[in-house]
């Protein structure tokens, strides 16, 4: 190991440029997870290219939030192997072990912000958890940043949880989890609650969060509009496993009675021609700007 | 371990200065060099970024807020730099941070006596108000009985009654060994110990079985209503049960009260009862009065009178516990730690009202000939 600062922290070397771990920052291997009899999953397989936004679909009870869970540390598997940013998470004794927690961030899906603080003091905890040594001067300027960057006004900054709306609390969470500069995002059902409005505001913003900050994004989801505008990829847990992997086009192409049913009903319709309409409308634009 | 930013100023030819930034512009490296930033002064030609190795949100903020101040422009930024602090410097605006508003101290005290002082009368109207709808609740239910729930009553009798027989048991029992055995001591140097058998019959009648209970009550009991319903509140319960047409004070308050008030009775004289036990148990064994003599003592040496002292006082503190309860767990508004100060406040006011009346009723009886 390089010795070149000296600063002592609990935070984990990122891995080399080109190494598995760095190509894919999220791996899970063989996952069995299960609540006494209740199997939820068997034998997953999964793997989060870096700088992909990856959409996870499912229907209600098939554990996307159980395998989010599993991946940050959450809920111990029974079986398998779970490797973050190049770091065993299954194989962690105790809460202490995981030292990956600087490099990622995770929004909960009410934002689960800690309620007797303000945002902006919310948004401070993980720097003054890991980073103790920056001063609070810049500690309170990243924080009205962050929350500025989420898109919430700066009057947000001083005002608690219980005065701010579901779809602000989600811009809160967010600016939460963005605080330690993440390489790794991890979003349970972002636009889930908001209005339609507010929702593809939220999509837009991690879409553009995610390309300026080089973000990996994993994403749960119900909302098609969010697959189609923002996933690069999406994954569909059925019958207890990822049964597939890839972008829209390639999944409806599959012939899963489940993946169908979910591309081709009537929502999934509408949400892939509003989609069409919207990426017409954006070569048109372009078009328009060259002319 | 891990690198460190640093930075460093070159003169040119000119006699122009460049500030020079090094090594990884990340939020871990920029802790130690930000107090040497900030007390840096002009004149400032240029922020060379060219020999940053990497740069995150912290490291453009730190550079964009530097030329900010500085009114030096940025050269070297490689792409993802510039990118970061564009998108950067399109939310700053400018502004110091917003801190919360504080008063100086010689206004604040007044400040705070004036809340306080102030909270406390609309607190009174607030309590008020609260009897007042269980009043009105209690008449509607008279005139309607059917709407009576008696399956939550029977419910709670039994979570707050029936749960708490084991723990008042063993503590009346220990209270009435102690009683017993202070009582004697003192009572000895009279050569008088057959009073102890007084002293722990109407003591446990009286005071003690029903006061410990109360105590118990409101510590288990009192502070489990103010948990639940204010827990009821936030998760936006109790405003569901008003839409359906359901009073909360029907269906939540008045179970809770009646089962506490229909329950303390019983459980201050059951308390009394092991009180006495206790203190007969550990007669036989230190003062030579067998068991049995000490229970036929009892009949001989304690009026009726202090069996209903105990019982009258049983619902009034019964009353006075589960109103304080659902009272503070009904006032819940925000969060999760008002429900933590609730359920506290909720138990304080139960103990203290509780001892406050016990002492009126102590004048109360003796004054009607009870003593």
């Amino acid at each position: 190991m390089s010795d070149e600062g000296g600063l002592l922290t609990a935070c984990a070397v990122p891995p080399p440029p080109g190494s598995e771990a760095d190509l894919f920052p999220i791996r899970v291997r063989g996952l069995r997870n299960a609540f006494g009899e209740h199997v939820i999953h068997e034998n997953l397989d999964l793997d989060v290219r870096r700088g992909e936004i990856l959409g996870v679909v499912g229907g209600s009870g098939t554990g996307k939030s159980v395998l989010m869970r599993s991946i940050i540390g959450l809920q111990i598997p029974e079986e398998g192997t779970i490797e973050v940013l190049g770091s065993p998470i299954t194989d962690a004794r105790d809460d202490d072990d995981i030292d990956i927690r600087c490099r990622w961030g995770i929004l909960f899906q009410g934002g689960a912000l800690f309620s007797t603080l303000t945002v902006a003091e919310n948004v401070e905890v993980p720097l003054r958890e890991f980073y103790p040594e920056i001063s609070d001067e810049l500690r309170h300027e990243i924080a009205r940043y962050k929350v500025l960057l989420s898109g919430l006004p700066a009057e947000a900054t001083s005002k608690y949880p219980s005065e701010l709306s579901g779809g602000m609390k989600k811009r809160a969470g967010l600016a939460r989890a963005l605080a330690l500069d993440p390489e790794l995002l991890f979003l349970d059902e972002p636009t889930a609650g908001l209005d339609p409005i507010g929702a593809a505001g939220f999509d837009q913003l991690i879409r553009s969060l995610q390309q300026t900050l080089g973000l990996t994004v994993f994403l749960i989801t119900h909302d098609l509009d969010t697959l189609y505008e923002i996933c690069d990829r999406v994954a569909v847990i059925a019958d207890k496993r990822v049964i597939a992997v890839g972008t829209i086009p390639e999944l409806i192409a599959t012939d899963h009675p489940w993946i169908k049913s979910y591309f081709n009903g009537p929502r999934g319709r509408a949400a892939m021609a509003a989609n069409e309409r919207n990426e017409h409308a954006g070569a048109l634009g372009t078009a328009g700007d060259q002319a | 371990m891990r690198a460190s930013a640093d930075f460093s100023t070159e003169q040119s030819a000119e006699g122009a200065t460049t500030l020079v930034f090094s090594g990884p512009m990340i939020v871990s490296a920029l802790g130690a060099v930000d107090p040497r930033l900030r007390a840096l002064e002009g004149p400032i030609a240029a922020i060379d970024l060219s020999h940053a190795t990497r740069i995150d949100t912290v490291g453009a903020w730190t550079a964009w807020s530097l030329s900010q101040r500085l009114g030096a422009p940025i050269i070297g930024a490689s792409p993802e730099a510039e990118r970061l602090i564009a998108a950067i410097s399109a939310v700053d605006d400018n502004r110091a941070s917003v801190e919360a508003h504080r008063l100086p101290i010689l206004l604040r005290v007044p400040n705070h006596v004036g809340e306080v002082v102030s909270g406390l009368g609309h607190g009174m109207l607030l309590v008020l108000g609260f009897l007042g709808q269980i009043v009105l609740a209690s008449g509607v239910l008279l005139r309607h009985p059917s709407r009576f729930r008696l399956r939550a009553l029977v419910h709670q009798m039994e979570l707050m009654g029936v749960n708490a027989l084991a723990i008042i048991g063993l503590m009346s029992f220990l209270v009435g060994i102690v009683i017993a055995q202070q009582g004697a001591v003192q009572l000895r140097q009279f050569g008088a110990e057959i009073y102890t058998v007084n002293l722990v019959g109407r003591l446990s009648l009286r005071e003690l079985g029903i006061l410990m209970t109360a105590i118990m009550v409101a510590g288990r009991s009192g502070s489990a209503f103010a948990a639940q319903l204010g827990t009821m509140k936030l998760t936006e319960e109790i405003d569901a049960m008003r839409t359906i047409g359901v009073s909360p004070i029907e269906a939540l308050v008045i179970p809770r009260l009646l089962a506490t008030m229909l329950m303390m009775p019983l459980l201050g004289t059951y308390s009394a009862a092991i009180g006495i036990i206790g203190g007969a148990a550990l007669s036989a064994l230190t003062l030579g009065i067998p068991f049995f003599t000490f229970l036929a003592r009892i009949q001989e040496v304690v009026p009726v009178h202090d069996v209903w002292v105990g019982l009258i006082k049983g619902p009034v503190f019964g009353l006075i516990v589960a109103t304080s309860g659902c009272f503070q767990g009904l006032q819940v508004k925000s969060d999760a730690e008002e429900v933590g100060t609730r359920t506290t406040a909720a138990v304080v006011m139960a103990i203290f009202m509780v001892i406050v009346l016990d002492a009126f009723f102590a004048v109360f009886f003796s004054e009607v000939g009870w003593g």
